[in-house]
Order: structure tokens, then sequence, then C-alpha cells
């Protein structure tokens, strides 16, 4: 393969990504990272690398649209972020000291988890519950708009929310991944965050988390311009053209498309990470 | 300044930073493959990486130089600082508000980000 050809594939690829992540909520990383090093024989590494500063790029690109709509919770974020950085950090350097194959496998598991969420189609919890005595201490709770309403909500059991974010930081770090699912399940079920808070704050989170492990795939040579400038372009592009059509987009079908094909990749990823393929 | 008008200035100055990031990554790539030799690249097997690319001085030094992979280097650079300056816009957000509490919450988080920045590179 010519560089040209090279990149204009990758660009491809990561286009599609983008695109299908942002159509279905679960973000172009898990699908880049199989596609590269399933399809194109790229090394895990790079492609882990390639796949963090896209997750950087749609986050950052797509918070601005969410900050609108008024239903991310800056305060809520900030606080989780101290979790989800020292989580990305320790990610990271694990990243460094694992194996390939066992990247590989451990990536399997997590996408098999990401297939089955969609599969079930998360409907997430709105009922509004009353904070408890930390979060209100740390004044987390506040309002989103409903119907045009702002309808008041609060947040519990921010221990265990807390912690949970320190292992989706873990993951994303590990795995160049925005583990924004995690995220999610830690704000939606755990902390009884209303789901479409719990989304966009989750995306809003996501790229201060890459960030915290991102000097470190650099200095270790994870990131190979060659290889993230398609990736990061290609990303970005789909998910802004995800994102406008997203309106009109039947996305119950999608998700149960992308799920089978998720589940497909999980299991080649596993299978090359025990044969010592990948 | 309210908690409203904070978000939507963080948002802007996040988007303007990915459309910076992405215009040089971009302006790199296209030089890169202007000057890419016509042999086979592959990337089956990972190497540490050349140090004028994986650290801050090397990359800096060499986007100066107009070199196509530095360039695409000191994009990805500057998108990866773009979150970093969300987090310090917010600690000033929050003293302006005097929320000495969230003021604290920001400043560990961007202390956090400058360690593992610094401490890598």
């Amino acid at each position: 393969m010519t560089a040209w050809e090279f990149t204009a594939l990758v660009w491809g690829l990561s286009f599609l990504a983008g695109f299908l992540g942002a159509l279905t909520g679960l973000g172009g990383g898990v699908v880049v990272v199989p596609a590269l090093t399933l399809a194109l024989g790229v090394d895990m590494k790079y492609a882990i690398g390639a796949s963090l500063v896209s997750v950087i790029a749609t986050s950052s690109g797509a918070a601005a649209a969410y900050v609108r709509e008024g239903f991310s919770n800056i305060r809520i974020g900030m606080f989780l972020e101290i979790a989800t950085t020292v989580g990305a950090i320790l990610g990271a350097f694990l990243a460094a000291r694992v194996g390939t194959h066992a990247l590989a496998i451990i990536f399997g598991l997590v996408l098999i988890q990401a297939a089955i969420q969609s599969f079930r189609g998360n409907k997430g919890n709105d009922l509004p519950v009353s904070s408890d005595t930390l979060a209100n201490r740390l004044r987390l709770g506040s309002s989103y708009p409903v119907d045009g309403k702002p309808q008041e909500y609060g947040v519990r059991n921010v221990p265990a929310g807390f912690g949970l974010m320190f292992g989706a930081g873990a993951l994303s770090g590990l795995l160049g991944i925005g583990s924004g699912a995690v995220k999610v399940i830690a704000m939606d079920r755990i902390m009884r965050i209303p789901f479409k808070v719990s989304t966009t704050t989750s995306n809003f989170m996501i790229g201060v988390t890459a960030a915290a492990s991102a000097g470190i795939y650099l200095s270790r040579g994870f990131i190979d311009p060659r290889v993230a400038m398609p990736v990061m372009l290609g990303v970005l592009a789909g998910a802004l053209l995800g994102a406008k059509v997203l309106v009109h987009a039947r996305v119950r079908t999608l998700r149960t498309v992308f799920a089978v094909v998720i589940l497909a990749l999980a299991i080649e990823m596993i299978v090359n990470g025990l044969t010592g393929k990948v | 300044m309210d908690d409203r008008r904070l978000e939507t200035m963080i948002g802007r100055l996040l988007q303007i930073g990915v459309l910076l990031a992405a215009a040089t990554v971009l302006a790199g790539g296209i030089l890169y493959l202007i000057q890419s030799p016509s042999g086979q690249v592959n990337y089956r097997s990972f190497t540490s990486g050349d140090p004028h690319l994986t650290s801050f001085a090397g990359i800096v030094l060499s986007a100066a130089h107009f070199q196509s992979l530095g360039l695409i280097q000191f994009g990805l650079l500057l998108l990866i600082a773009t979150p970093v300056a969300r987090v310090a816009m917010a600690v000033v957000g929050f003293a302006l508000e005097r929320d000495r509490l969230y003021t604290v919450v920001s400043l560990i988080v961007l202390v956090i980000l400058a360690f593992s920045l610094i401490h890598a590179t």
C-alpha cells in the first residue's frame, strides 16, 4: 500500500466509524480500532493512539451543541473528572506495559459489553430523585428543560458513581476509547441522574478524560502522525455529519445492525488476540 | 456570570480549538501526501517512534520548520490542549462566581492534567 492509498482507506473507514458512532451514541473509537487492526493490520498501539485523538476531537467538537440544549451539568462533570483523569493516567501507563494480544482481548470484551447494551436499547431512567446528603453538600443537583419547562433533579450514590468513573477513565486510557457507555451507566443507573443529562455530561467529560492519557500516548510513540491524521479528520467529519442527520434517522434499527457488527468485531478481536494474530 | 453563559463560552472555545487543530492537521497531511515517496507503507509492528515527533520541544521545532509530520503532531497538540483550556476556563469562571468549592474541584482536575502532560513530555 502506498501512503496515498493508506491515507484514503483509513480516512474512509474513520469517516464511517465516526458517522455510525454519532448516530448510535456509541462513539467512533469502538469501531476505528478494530477496523484499523483487523482490516489494515495496523498495530494495536498505533490504532488506539489515533483513536484517542479522534475521541478528543468529537467530544470537543460536539460540546457546543450540547451546551446550547441546556442538558449537561458542568459541576457533575468537573467533579467526576477527578476520578476519570486519574483513572486515565493509570490506564495509559498500563497500555504501555500490557502486550498487544492482551489489549486485543480486553478490547473485544469491552466491545461485547457495548453490543449488549446496544441490543437492550438504553431507555435510561428519567424519573428525577432528590439528592442525598453528600450530593447536597457538593451541590450536584440542578435542573434541565423538559417540554420547555425546567425540571429539577437530584443526585445519589456519589461514592459508587465516582468509583465507576475511575474505572471508565482507566478503560479510556488503556484502550484509547471514550468509554462513554460506562460513564453513562455510572451517572444514569448508579447516580440516578436523568438520561439526557447523563449522556450529554458524559460527552463533555470524554475529551478531558482522553487529554489526561494523550500526553503519555504521545511520549510513548502511540500517536503516529501518518495514522492519526486520517483517523482524526475522518472521524471528526463523520461525527459532525452523523449529528446533523441524527434527527431524521431511524435509530432503533440502526442500533441493532450496529450491535451485530460490533459483536462480530468483538469475536474477531478476541480470536485474533488468543491466536496471536493481532 | 452564571453557569449557562460560562458553559456557552466554554463550548464555543472548544469548537474553535478543534477547528484550528483540524486545519493544522489537514495542512500537515496535505504536505505529507505531496512529499510522500511512492514506496510502500505499513504499520504492522510498533516502534517507539521518532523523538522529534514524541516530545513537546521536538514537535514545536519540527512544525516551525514546516515539516509535514511535525505540523500534524502540532495540530494534535492543539487538539489535546482544548480540553485543558476548557478546564482552565472553568477554574476562572467558578472563581468569578465566587464558588470556592468548584474552583478547587476544577483546579484539582487542571493539576492532574498538567501533571500528566508535563510528566510525559
